[in-house]
């Protein structure tokens, strides 16, 4: 039986306590000490880019353009979308629970290339502080998604600056979709084989896939706006010749499968716990994992979905909506197949539970508005309203936030070793419900009324639903503070955890709370299924030690 | 006393590494600046709409040389190798044929 | 019980090479080829996005295009083909060449091909310089007059002038395209000096070679990039 390294001083070596000081942090190269870091940073950006959305709520609460100046007004939306998507949604989960539980959940000591993991931390930050810069110096407004001649010959604001960030961060995304590929075929422990592996792991590779392969185009997209503003080079002007068509071509075959990649890290937590809670086997694990690589596959083949009224010719337009419906078809099958693990399962309602339930119903309802608008006919009334706008919301907070907020309830044990109050961690979530709901579901009836997007001005008759998003937006802002509040509270006054408090299936369960450097106390070799709520006795018990004496 | 590893696939560990002999170094060479002199020539023949075709082909012959004899594709018992460089090319084909699926149809009726 | 440091010195201890999350040193040689081929991926899928924006120009430019492409040097262009693939040999023959145990051939292969680098950038430079002379750079003082490809055998008064704004274009996307590839090149040069200077020191073996292994990789895909590079800049209907 292997034992706990413990310190003379009676205190077991954790990844926490093995070295203090800002240098053992800023050049750590534990997996799991870079994942804090990532935490750290993509929350301070949650708050900025949820900032800009607040002003934006603010804004709209009146139908004439009160607040803020039109351009002022697109300079909001803009920061809002470009901060979430480059700094918040994409790097999210993978950063964060990726970084900390894959090494743990295969049984490795750490991820492959674990300089390049804290390079790839680095670059966020760089990419982060190009951001900043950009705010700060006056902002940009080409919205989110950069679209040429607009972006590349009209706009005087910091177009250069904002696009340098988002090719930045787009490397670091590069390097830990790399890296986790890498880790994920060549350092799982004795017997653990691809078809032992936990979904969080099988997700997070198609999402590796998407990120080693989609953004490079991304980046060399934003390389050629940063020349054609600098020189001039008519590439996607159309006075010189340009197609403005070809940047959005380019812009979207990366940002539709981004995502993708938004999501299925998502998906992979949401397997976790409801496997955990519902104390059973997921069901069809073999079609759960062919989903997600189908995920990852078809979601590259979609992108011109987002250009139907663009200019693009009928028939690559037809194509486009069949392929997209096709998409639909393995997310569908993921949510049929965790109800199907529901079913006759022994559920319980603790807080991550709460929030896999939110995130199975919220996520059906954007992905079926998502069909909706791959069906051509829809998307020429829609396109650009606020229908769009709730449906990506939906997806993406109504399921990666809430999936991400899930994961860290129930990871929370093992990354701090200790327990949150249960109790606001249901009220918290019950709160996030109400306000996202409230948020984002007048939205989709304002969208199908006509109310465009990006716009700050609409007609009166479209107030009452602007306020009850409004409304939503602040119950959601303090459903989103109290996590932080409490687990930050947790870490001083909260009970210290057990190695498996949840009695969950996973090696990561199967090392302290938290974990040694190294991960585990001796390699473990594994020779049971996923998932084997039905025999978790065959797994071998791990002797408790707490930290300290 | 640590467990030595891993459940990963069957790699070139019990086949040394393979060297590869200096005339087939030699050889590949000889191809590929034989190829550069057929494109170039080539390039001055007017073959009409093949000649894109055969500049492409011909480009196509002499990365695949690279790829299998240069880079060791050929040598290695790495299936996991062959796949990432068929992915890579398979979505760039996407790109580029979606893509054109677009521009070419745009003036039909 | 064993502290976990000293798990790390004894790992250490079998092979200085040997970094302590990997069980063998297979392992890690796999590891890093893997990483090393991913990598290659997305810098396909990097290059990817700008032959797309040229295969879209070129189907809509065709004419256009095929004039401009004739101002390109083409005895320059072959020649740096020809200087790329004396490269990938020497890569080939400074791999075997560790492979072998023989360091100062190893050293002297990489020499050679850091030579072979830099002197595909200085023709690219003289290629460059060129361009500017002739006004064929794309930006304020882009100048272009010139016909469409065949059109001498008409008189003088029927023959019909290439678009400039669409031999800008082609122009535009040669630069980015050579550029990109250059700014490549550049890195693996200095990589390879890197890698020589190591290799002098004698930190390669037959047992640990990797990172020439792994820099050969992006020196051969470096390559294959400029074989499809000078086949669509410089070759289109140069028949005519």
């Amino acid at each position: 039986m292997a034992t706990a390294v413990v310190s003379d001083s009676g205190e077991r070596e954790t990844y926490l306590n093995s070295g203090y000081g800002l240098k053992s942090w800023l050049l750590t190269v534990d997996h799991k000490r870079i994942a804090l870091l990532y935490l750290m940073s993509i929350t301070f950006f949650f708050f900025i880019g949820g900032f800009f959305a607040l002003l934006i709520r603010l804004e709209l609460l009146t139908p004439g353009g009160g607040l803020v100046q039109s351009d002022t007004y697109n300079k909001l939306f803009t920061m809002h979308g470009q901060v979430m998507v480059f700094f918040f949604v994409i790097p999210g989960v993978p950063a964060v629970l990726g970084n900390f539980l894959i090494p743990l959940m295969i049984g490795a000591k750490d991820l492959a290339f674990p300089r390049i993991n804290l390079l790839s931390w680095y670059l966020y930050v760089i990419g982060g502080i190009l951001m900043i810069y950009t705010i700060l110096n006056g902002g940009v407004d080409t919205g989110w998604t950069f679209y040429t001649p607009l972006s590349t010959e009209f706009l005087k604001t910091n177009v250069i600056s904002a696009a340098l960030g988002v090719f930045v961060a787009g490397f670091s995304s590069i390097l830990t979709g790399l890296n986790f590929i890498v880790t994920i075929h060549r350092m799982r422990a004795p017997g653990m084989t691809w078809n032992r592996l936990p979904l969080f792991v099988w997700a997070h590779y198609a999402t590796s896939i998407i990120q080693v392969l989609g953004t490079p185009v991304v980046a060399i997209t934003i390389v050629l706006v940063a020349l054609e503003r600098l020189f001039h080079l008519g590439v996607f002007n159309p006075a010189l010749g340009g197609d403005p068509l070809l940047f959005q071509h380019l812009f979207w075959f990366y940002s539709h499968p981004a995502v993708y990649i938004m999501i299925l890290p998502s998906m992979g937590i949401v397997s976790e716990i409801v496997c955990c809670f519902s104390r059973k086997r997921i069901f069809g694990y073999k079609a759960m994992t062919l989903a997600v690589v189908g995920i990852a596959v078809i979601g590259f083949l979609v992108w011109a979905h987002h250009m139907f009224v663009a200019g693009i010719s009928l028939y690559a337009a037809l194509i486009f909506s069949l392929l997209s419906y096709f998409v639909a078809v393995p997310s569908a099958i993921k949510v049929f197949n965790w109800t199907a693990t529901m079913y006759k399962g022994s559920i319980t309602y603790q807080t991550p539970m709460l929030y896999a339930f939110g995130f199975i119903g919220l996520f059906t309802i954007g992905g079926l508005t998502g069909l909706f608008l791959a069906c051509l006919g829809m998307d020429v009334h829609v396109h650009d309203t606020y229908f769009v706008i709730a449906h990506f919301h939906y997806i993406m907070v109504g399921g990666m936030v809430m999936a991400y907020l899930g994961g860290m309830h129930f990871w929370w044990p093992k990354i701090s070793g200790r327990m949150y109050p249960e109790g606001w961690g249901k009220l918290a979530a019950l709160i996030v419900f109400i306000g996202f709901n409230l948020t984002f579901f007048p939205q989709f009836i304002l969208g199908y009324m006509g109310m465009p997007r990006r716009y700050h001005m609409y007609p009166p008759e479209f107030q009452i639903l602007n306020v009850l998003s409004t409304a939503g937006a602040t119950i959601l802002a303090v459903g989103y503070l109290l996590p932080m509040i409490y687990f930050t509270w947790s870490m001083r006054y909260g009970d210290p955890a057990p190695s498996n408090p949840w009695n969950a299936a996973g090696l990561e369960w199967q090392t302290h709370s938290p974990p040694p450097t190294f991960n585990f106390d001796e390699q473990p070799v594994v020779t049971w299924e996923a998932y084997n709520y039905d025999e978790m006795d065959e797994i071998p018990e791990i002797r408790e030690v707490p930290v300290a004496n | 006393m640590s467990e030595h590893n891993s459940a990963s696939e069957p790699t070139s560990e019990q086949t040394p590494e393979h060297i590869s002999s200096l005339g087939s170094c030699l050889a590949i060479w000889v191809a590929l600046l034989a190829g550069t002199t057929l494109t170039v020539a080539a390039a001055f023949i007017d073959l009409g709409p093949f000649n894109t075709i055969v500049a492409l082909t011909i480009a196509t012959i002499k990365a695949t040389l690279v790829v299998l004899f240069y880079m060791h594709v050929k040598y290695t018992h790495e299936k996991l190798t062959g796949l990432v460089i068929v992915s890579a090319i398979f979505f760039l084909f996407i790109l580029l044929a979606l893509s054109m699926a677009d521009y070419t149809t745009r003036l039909w009726r | 019980m064993q502290t976990s440091q000293a798990a790390v010195d004894e790992h250490a201890h079998e092979n200085p090479a040997l970094l302590h999350h990997f069980a063998t040193a297979e392992q890690q040689k796999n590891a890093a080829g893997l990483g090393m081929w991913l990598f290659l991926a997305q810098e396909v899928m990097f290059f990817g996005g700008l032959f797309c924006a040229y295969l879209v120009y070129r189907y809509k430019y065709f004419g256009d295009f095929g004039s401009a492409s004739q101002q390109l040097d083409i005895r320059l262009g072959t020649t740096n083909t020809v200087v790329l693939i004396c490269s990938s040999l020497t890569v080939v023959l400074a791999i075997r060449a560790v492979q072998l145990g023989k360091r100062m051939a190893l050293v002297f292969w990489l020499l050679a091909t850091i030579l072979l680098g830099l002197a595909f950038l200085g023709i690219k430079a003289d290629e460059y310089a060129e361009k500017f002379e002739k006004h064929h750079v794309p930006g304020p003082s882009f100048n272009y007059h010139e016909l469409l490809p065949g059109q001498e055998k008409f008189p003088a008064a029927e023959r019909q002038y290439a678009n400039p704004h669409h031999a800008e274009m082609f122009f535009s996307l040669y630069f980015a395209m050579t550029g990109m590839h250059a700014l490549h090149m550049i890195i693996g040069v200095g990589l390879f000096g890197f890698l020589a200077y190591k290799a002098w020191r004698g930190k390669y073996t037959p047992k640990y070679y990797t990172p020439i292994e792994n820099a050969g990789l992006y020196w051969h895909f470096v390559d294959i990039v400029w074989i499809y590079l000078f086949g669509l800049l410089y070759l289109i209907d140069r028949h005519r």
